[in-house]
This record gives C-alpha cells, sequence and structure tokens, in this order.
C-alpha cells in the first residue's frame, strides 16, 4: 500500500462518476430535444389548420387541395387493431405465463420461456411478410370477405409481437409471489387450479397489469407490419373486417413525399405527437402499476 | 471495501476510458466532413416504378465504366424529389412532374431542377381473370375509384362490391392516376380517391392482391402485367375507341393513360452524370427501356 492510492483512487472516483452522470443525463437530453423537435413541428400545423379539424376531421386527405387533415379515422385505425391484439395476446399470453411460470417442469420451462423471447428478436417486417402471404388469404377465405388486408389481419399479428412481452413481465409476476402464498394455500386445502387462480392471479395483479400495458405501447407503436397487412384504408372503421389505416403506416408510407416544411409534413409530426401522447400514458400507467407490485 | 473485488478495481477506468470514448464519437462524428468525389459514386433515388429500370441501365453502365459505381433506391418520386432538393442523390429518378412547392423549394436554393424525359410508362387497369368486364371509359373509371359506382353490377359484371386498390400516397402513380383518370385531366378538380380505397404500398403488392380477390380493381406499370391479371381496355368515352395498353399505343397516344418518365438533376447535367444520362438516351438505354416492358422515347 503506497500512500498515492487513496489519491488515484479518489481522482477515479470522481472521473467515474462524471462520466456515469453524463451518460446518465445524455438519455434525459435526447428525450428532451426529442420532444422539443416534435412539439416545435408537429404544433406548426395548427398556425393554418385548426386542431378542432385535425383531432375531429373525418377525412384524411392530405395531398388535396385544399387538404384535409382529419385524424380521427387513423386515431381509430390504430385503436382498433391494438384491442383486436390485446383481446388475443391477454388470454393466451396469461394462460402461457401461468403454465411457463407454474405448471411446466424446469426443463420445458427453459425451452419454452427461450422460445417466447425469441419470438420478439424476429424483425417485424418478416413478420408482415410472413402474414401478407398466410394470414391474409385465410382471413379472406374464413370470413368470405372481398379482402382479406384488415383490422383483424393486423390484429392477429400484432397479438404474436406484443406476446414476449406479456408472457415474460408477467412470468416474473408470478415467480415473484412469495412462495409462503402458495403453500399457505395449498395447505388450506385448495386445489392447484384454486391456488392458481385465487391467490396467484390476485397477488400478481399488478405485475400482470403492467405487461398488459406494456403489450399495448409495443403494439401500438408498430409500423411495418401493419402497413402491410391493414390495407391502409383511411376510413372510419365499423367493423373488425374491414381495411383500416393506423397513425404509425400513415406516417411511415407519407413521410417520404411530404415537402419538408409544407402542412403536410407537419400534420404527421402532430400525428406523431397524438402517438406520442397515446404511448406515454400507457407506459405512465403500466409504471404505476410496477411501482405498486414492488410495495 | 474495493479490496473485495479486485477485479473492478481493474475493469472500472476501462469502462470510464470506452464510456468516454463513445460518448466522444457521438459527438465528433458528425463534424468530420464526408469526402466526396475520391472515387466515382452516382446515388439514384425515387421512383419504384423505374427501379428496376435504373438498376438495369447502371448495371449495363457500369460494365462499360469499371471507375463508376452507381447505388439506385426506390421509396418513390417524393423520396426521389425531397433527396434531389437536400443534396441528398446525384440524380432523382420520378414518374411525375414536380409540383409547385417543390419547384419553389428547388428556386430557393438557387439551382433549378433539370428534368429528362427518358422513357413512357403505360398504366394498365387491371382486374380478377374471372371478371367478366373487358373495357371501360375514363368516366367509368373515375367512379369506381371515388366511390360513385360501388357495386361491378352497375357495370354489367357480377353483384359483387367493389374493392378498390389504389397505390400509396408517397407513389407518383398514385398522383399521375389521381389527376389523370379521377379527375379527368384537371388536376386541381374536386375528386378524392374513395375512403375505402386500400393503400398498397407497392405495386407488387397490387398485383397479389388482384389476383387473390375476385372484385378488385387497381392500376400497375406496364411491367408488373402478366397472364394473371385481367388487363382492361381504356376508352376515353363511351364511343370508344377502346385501347388495349401495348408499347405502341402508349407511343403513339392512342391509350390514354400514359406518362413520361424522368431523370432530375441539379442544374444542367454535367461529368460522368452528363454520360450516364447521355448513355440512358442513347438506342442502347432505350433498348433497356423496351426490355422492361415500357416505352421507349423516339430520339431523333
Amino acid at each position: 500500500m503506497n500512500s498515492s492510492r487513496p489519491l488515484r483512487n479518489q481522482v477515479l472516483e470522481f472521473i467515474i462518476e462524471k462520466a456515469i452522470f453524463l451518460a446518465g443525463t445524455a438519455s434525459i437530453l435526447f428525450v428532451a430535444l426529442i420532444f422539443i423537435f416534435l412539439l416545435k413541428e408537429g404544433l406548426s400545423l395548427f398556425r393554418t389548420v385548426s386542431p378542432v379539424q385535425f383531432i375531429f376531421g373525418a377525412n384524411w386527405y392530405p395531398i388535396s387541395d385544399p387538404p384535409q387533415f382529419g385524424t380521427v379515422p387513423l386515431v381509430l385505425g390504430s385503436l382498433l387493431v391494438t384491442l383486436g391484439a390485446i383481446l388475443i395476446a391477454v388470454p393466451l399470453g396469461v394462460s402461457s405465463a401461468i403454465y411457463i411460470a407454474e405448471i411446466a417442469p424446469a426443463w420445458l420451462r427453459e425451452i419454452l420461456k427461450g422460445t417466447v423471447e425469441f419470438l420478439a428478436a424476429i424483425p417485424s417486417i418478416v413478420l408482415g411478410f410472413i402474414g401478407l402471404v398466410t394470414l391474409v388469404p385465410l382471413v379472406k377465405a374464413i370470413f368470405q370477405i372481398p379482402t382479406g388486408l384488415t383490422a383483424m389481419s393486423g390484429s392477429i399479428m400484432l397479438a404474436f409481437m406484443a406476446m414476449p412481452t406479456i408472457v415474460s413481465i408477467m412470468e416474473d409476476a408470478l415467480t415473484a409471489v412469495p412462495k409462503s402464498y402458495r403453500e399457505g394455500a395449498l395447505a388450506l386445502g385448495s386445489t392447484r387450479w384454486q391456488m392458481i387462480w385465487r391467490v396467484l392471479l390476485p397477488a400478481a395483479s399488478s405485475g400482470i397489469l403492467a405487461a398488459v400495458m406494456l403489450g399495448i405501447g409495443r403494439v401500438i407503436g408498430e409500423t411495418m407490419a401493419v402497413m402491410m397487412i391493414t390495407g391502409n384504408a383511411a376510413r372510419i372503421p365499423t367493423s373488425i373486417l374491414l381495411p383500416v389505416r393506423t397513425m404509425t403506416a400513415t406516417i411511415a408510407a407519407e413521410m417520404g413525399e411530404a415537402v419538408q416544411g409544407s402542412d403536410h409534413y407537419f400534420a404527421l409530426f402532430a400525428i406523431g405527437i397524438q402517438l406520442f401522447i397515446v404511448t406515454f400514458i400507457i407506459n405512465l400507467v403500466a409504471g404505476f402499476f410496477i411501482k405498486r407490485k414492488k410495495k | 471495501m474495493r479490496k473485495g473485488f479486485p477485479r473492478m478495481h481493474k475493469i472500472l477506468p476501462f469502462a470510464t476510458a470506452l464510456t468516454i470514448s463513445i460518448l466522444s464519437v457521438c459527438f465528433i462524428v458528425p463534424a468530420v466532413p464526408v469526402k466526396a468525389k475520391q472515387y466515382t459514386m452516382i446515388q439514384i433515388k425515387g421512383s419504384d416504378t423505374m427501379v428496376n429500370l435504373g438498376q438495369a441501365w447502371a448495371e449495363e453502365f457500369m460494365r462499360k465504366r469499371p471507375d463508376i459505381s452507381i447505388a439506385v433506391t426506390g421509396g418513390g418520386s417524393g423520396t426521389g424529389i425531397a433527396a434531389i432538393l437536400s443534396g441528398t442523390c446525384d440524380i432523382a429518378q420520378s414518374s411525375r412532374e414536380m409540383k409547385k412547392d417543390e419547384l419553389e423549394k428547388a428556386a430557393a436554393t438557387g439551382e433549378p431542377v433539370k428534368e429528362t424525359v427518358v422513357g413512357i410508362d403505360g398504366i394498365a387497369v387491371v382486374v380478377h381473370p374471372s371478371n367478366p368486364i373487358s373495357e371501360l371509359t375514363i368516366d367509368q373509371l373515375s367512379g369506381i375509384f371515388t366511390g360513385k359506382i360501388k357495386n361491378w353490377n352497375e357495370l354489367g359484371g357480377k353483384d359483387k362490391p367493389i374493392l378498390i386498390l389504389s397505390r400509396e400516397r408517397n407513389s407518383g402513380t398514385h398522383v399521375f392516376f389521381l389527376e389523370e383518370i379521377l379527375r379527368k385531366g384537371n388536376p386541381k378538380g374536386p375528386e378524392e380517391f374513395a375512403s375505402s380505397a386500400l393503400m398498397m404500398p407497392s405495386s407488387q403488392a397490387i398485383v397479389l392482391e388482384v389476383v387473390s380477390s375476385e372484385a378488385a380493381i387497381g392500376y400497375i406499370g406496364l411491367g408488373y402485367v402478366s397472364d394473371k391479371q385481367k388487363v382492361l381496355a381504356v376508352g376515353r368515352n363511351a364511343e370508344g375507341p377502346f385501347v388495349m395498353p401495348t408499347l405502341e399505343t402508349s407511343q403513339n397516344g392512342e391509350y390514354p393513360i400514359s406518362r413520361p418518365l424522368y431523370l432530375l438533376t441539379r442544374g444542367e447535367p454535367q461529368g460522368d452524370v452528363k454520360e450516364y444520362i447521355d448513355f440512358i438516351l442513347s438506342p442502347e438505354g432505350q433498348e433497356i427501356v423496351r426490355i422492361l416492358d415500357f416505352v421507349p422515347i423516339q430520339t431523333q
């Protein structure tokens, strides 16, 4: 031990502290910059277009003269596809998580967990393409409709994408329930099913809700697959078996065409703000549930 | 406490150095100017309709001039025009003329954009092979695509609601079809695609959907037509004549839905870019146009 050691340590400590501080605050800075940029570009639209027309307008004809920037069909399109996906993914995800966490033997559990998480690694454009050539004709044939490019096809495909998120978070929530709960329930004479249904699920409920919210967040922001298989017709949807156009697909499809600085360009950023607000609320709610879980 | 983690002690300085260097690279790299013109690279971007054509030209040209490397990408005419305006490509391929606000933006930067016509594209209206309809007027097409005509039986076909397939709005084909057919040649007309029209991300997607759906109608470039779809003859009015899209009828203007294809450059083309465009306008370049089922322009 020589005497320079504490000093060297101090200097190192200082550098490390600052570096970590810089790295930590950088992400905050980036988020803030992105948000400011989004706001600046998006809000520019409302210099020429009234927010009421933007939020409540029923027609999306951005390249017409005069253009119409009504986002109701787009917002409803996104919500419909998301709702459908969640209705499919949640029951599947919950059952899958329960099986993995509670019922499956240890060796199968590892395989299943790995496989479900592997699903998350498939790029969404690949899923979209597979959906386009397999699922779309199937939906068309089953429901006897003119085209399979519908909200339904989008929902089914997105359910696959939300599954890994839902299953792995839910599985964590279930395994986090203390062992004494299970032992207590079984000791009181409940069956395994009663134990899962009456004790485990309520105990893990906030984690399950968080999983669902994060799944929704994953689905609503998805773009490529949705653009390929939902048909992209900007019409207020009246059925899940009709084509819809989502907010994300609209931005992706039209950003290339929009002249920088035009109303159309600003309108796409304004849709970005709408989307940001929706996902922000979802993350906030999910965060709230995760926090409650920890208490 | 550190004594217990001798390894940690050794790793941390490295981790710190790594973090700092990554952070600094992030900030410094964008500031370093990209070195242009070390080797000749021509970036071409734009119309999806013209991607295959552009690639065929580029391949042939690069065989003659191995010192030049040409990259052709799609994205839509609007994407290409935006890229030529922002200077991120050397040539834009466009299947439509530049719009007023795009021209204004070009004028504002001081250097005008030069349009060169390099070929003609005929747009075919296609339906499912089982569809009994074989000819339509422009008025009827306008009615179908704006949603006024909703069922095939209004046109003498089967009792099936019409499924409208359109290209996405970033497509030059979309804009051309909107102005020439839906609005019957008046670009400022009030007609719009029906809100029930499916906006397909590519011509290939329209081909796929027309093949699988008996009620579908869509429009695609001549180059995409195969014998799996039925091509309709189009008439300017009810008296006809109803003309099938072919090389001859597009070139001589008998077929009503054809359009010029453009290459856009900043200012007059110069150097290698000029050589490339001259090659395209040569009989050899125009032969490639013909092979890919587009219509060659008549060179002097």
